[in-house]
């Protein structure tokens, strides 16, 4: 962490507050802190701020705010950040089918780390992964806790049409694919939850924002068969809790 | 609600707006036209809100078939319009008659042109915004480029609304920028990530379109630009105009399609003045930069946006003298009369 936020300009309606330069889970909570500030005081001319692992983008409109009125604000919200209450983080439980079909790359995950295939789906499903942040894709989560035992490097060809809801690992990362994308992680499984559903009346999956954690839990073929149903039903509720880290 | 019907797509003509917001932070890109400026233009001369939904068409533009009489402005790139064969001017309202068919050519200057309709396009927001998001195939209309034979609805016009039709602008309220390669901008967040030696060369080079480039971002080709240690940074937000530089050392230029957050260390950005002339660069154009201060850089928006405030003032103004229309009837030919008090 640096011990004074660097004020970078993005372009002339942009500046990034730069926390440090190294992805950790306290930089990270200090980047949400400074993000609920903002948020909290919805100061006018700021249009919107994108928290990311160690910086967060200022969207402003400079003809409403000026920028070292601005940065002045933002100074005074970041000497106070530690008054910021965070609300408890949530854990989002993502029901998950390992194996087969929806996780062609799982044998090859086990291979590689000289595991079994149970070794791997409780390797993965154990751990409660902090999203740091969303990017890339709408509603892709950038995850931190993979367990380095099945680290993986990813695909040397990558696959071009993936199922939306396809878990995966890339090198020492883990995640979901929100929409049907190409892509090259090694695939383990398939979660029938749609993390993101432009027609939903929340298009991105209840809880998944930075802060809050994840966690796969595994389900067998006909569970996931009942979750497929009831999500295109609208009737499928995720099972969320708060808890203390 | 009046119909219109494409007889020709053209190659990449989409419905936009000026954006999806609110959920940039959930990594959904906000999409909306290329060229804003075009775009906002467009809605005011027709007498929209400003992000109404309209027609973007590149490089080469649609065949429409109006079903229903129109209002409708066409501005950005050169696509020399017409209308049942008879060329039409750009940058100005003009009413298009029920039956009569619009067809936009092969661009001749610029990349991007817009046609707005009075009233706007008929269609379902999706996250807040009528703007198609190619990649995630929604918004606009069915999530996709328009094709041959869609049909798009817009709200009637009615009777004595035909307002600012066919007046032509004065000058210097419009921008001249379609032909204007320099493109200023201002250095950072990662300029720190690049030798000396390569700002140098950046701002001394020019670099060209490639291709590859598309609503998501312009790929420049020109002299390597070298970092430091790397081009990978930790991912952070990325703005409208940023300019990161790959592995490659070859640069590119966000555009409105552009990923929310990238890892790729950003030499610069694009001022936002200057995007719309980023937004009519072509494959194969060349642009040079030019390095000013973001103080400089607000000056000039706030400058470019009195220019818009003053165009709009000047197109109620001749709204409000009070001009009436008239459907007159000689000999059995029908006229249409533009009567203004003086």
């Amino acid at each position: 962490m640096y011990n004074q936020v660097r004020y970078l300009d993005a372009g002339d309606r942009g500046l990034v507050v730069e926390l440090g330069n190294q992805i950790s889970e306290e930089i990270n909570r200090k980047i949400r802190n400074l993000t609920l500030a903002i948020d909290t005081k919805e100061i006018e001319g700021v249009e919107e701020v994108i928290p990311t692992y160690r910086s967060l983008l200022v969207n402003y409109d400079p003809l409403t705010i000026r920028r070292e009125l601005l940065i002045e604000k933002l100074k005074k919200l970041e000497e106070n950040i530690e008054e910021v209450e965070l609300p408890q983080p949530k854990l989002v439980k993502i029901p998950t089918l390992y194996g087969g079909e929806e996780g062609a790359d799982l044998e090859h995950v086990a291979q590689v780390n000289k595991l079994t295939e149970e070794e791997v789906i409780e390797l993965h499903s154990k751990p409660k992964y902090l999203i740091y942040m969303l990017g890339f894709t709408p509603g892709f989560v950038y995850l931190g806790g993979l367990a380095k035992k099945i680290a993986t490097p990813r695909l040397q060809e990558p696959r071009t049409k993936i199922p939306a809801g396809s878990v995966g690992i890339a090198d020492n990362q883990t995640g979901v694919y929100p929409i049907e994308s190409p892509g090259g992680w090694q695939l383990i499984g398939r979660t029938p939850v749609k993390l993101f559903a432009p027609y939903r009346e929340r298009p991105i999956l209840q809880g998944i924002e930075s802060g809050n954690y994840i966690k796969f839990e595994p389900i067998d073929k006909q569970e996931y068969q009942r979750i497929v149903i009831a999500v295109d039903n609208g009737n499928y509720q995720v099972e969320i809790e708060e808890i203390n880290v | 609600m009046g119909k219109l019907k494409t007889l020709e797509a053209g190659p990449m003509t989409t419905i936009q707006d000026l954006g999806r917001f609110g959920y940039m932070k959930y990594g959904m890109p906000i999409a909306g036209a290329v060229d804003r400026y075009a775009f906002r233009i467009a809605n005011i001369l027709v007498g929209n809100p400003e992000d109404e939904a309209a027609i973007e068409a590149t490089f080469l533009g649609p065949t429409i078939q109006f079903k229903a009489e129109a209002v409708i402005a066409i501005t950005g790139g050169e696509m020399k319009p017409e209308l049942d064969g008879k060329e039409i001017p750009m940058w100005q309202a003009v009413k298009v008659s029920k039956d009569s068919r619009l067809s936009l050519n092969r661009v001749e200057k610029g990349l991007r042109s817009y046609i707005a309709i009075r009233g706007g396009i008929d269609l379902p927001e999706v996250m807040g915004s009528k703007s198609t998001y190619l990649r995630g195939k929604l918004g606009g209309f069915k999530g996709r480029k328009l094709q041959q034979g869609d049909e798009l609805s817009f709200p009637e016009v009615k009777e004595g609304e035909n307002f600012c039709l066919n007046r032509k602008i004065p000058e210097d309220l419009l921008e001249d920028y379609l032909d204007d390669r320099e493109v200023r901008v201002i250095v950072g967040p990662q300029d720190d990530y690049f030798t000396e030696e390569s700002l140098k060369t950046f701002f001394a080079s020019e670099y060209q379109l490639t291709n590859q480039s598309d609503r998501m971002g312009c790929r420049l080709a020109g002299p390597t630009l070298e970092h430091t240690t790397g081009a990978d940074i930790i991912s952070d937000g990325i703005v409208l105009g940023a300019i990161q530089v790959p592995g490659d050392g070859q640069p590119i230029i966000m555009l409105a399609d552009r990923q929310t957050t990238g890892g790729y260390a950003k030499l610069a950005n694009v001022i936002s003045v200057d995007l719309p002339k980023v937004a009519q660069a072509k494959p194969g154009d060349k642009l040079n930069f030019k390095q000013i201060g973001v103080v400089e850089a607000q000056q000039e928006l706030k400058k470019q946006e009195e220019r818009i405030a003053q165009l709009k003032e000047w197109l109620t103004g001749t709204a409000n003298k009070k001009i009436k229309y008239f459907k007159i009837r000689v000999d059995g030919n029908s006229f249409e009369v533009e009567v203004e008090e003086i």
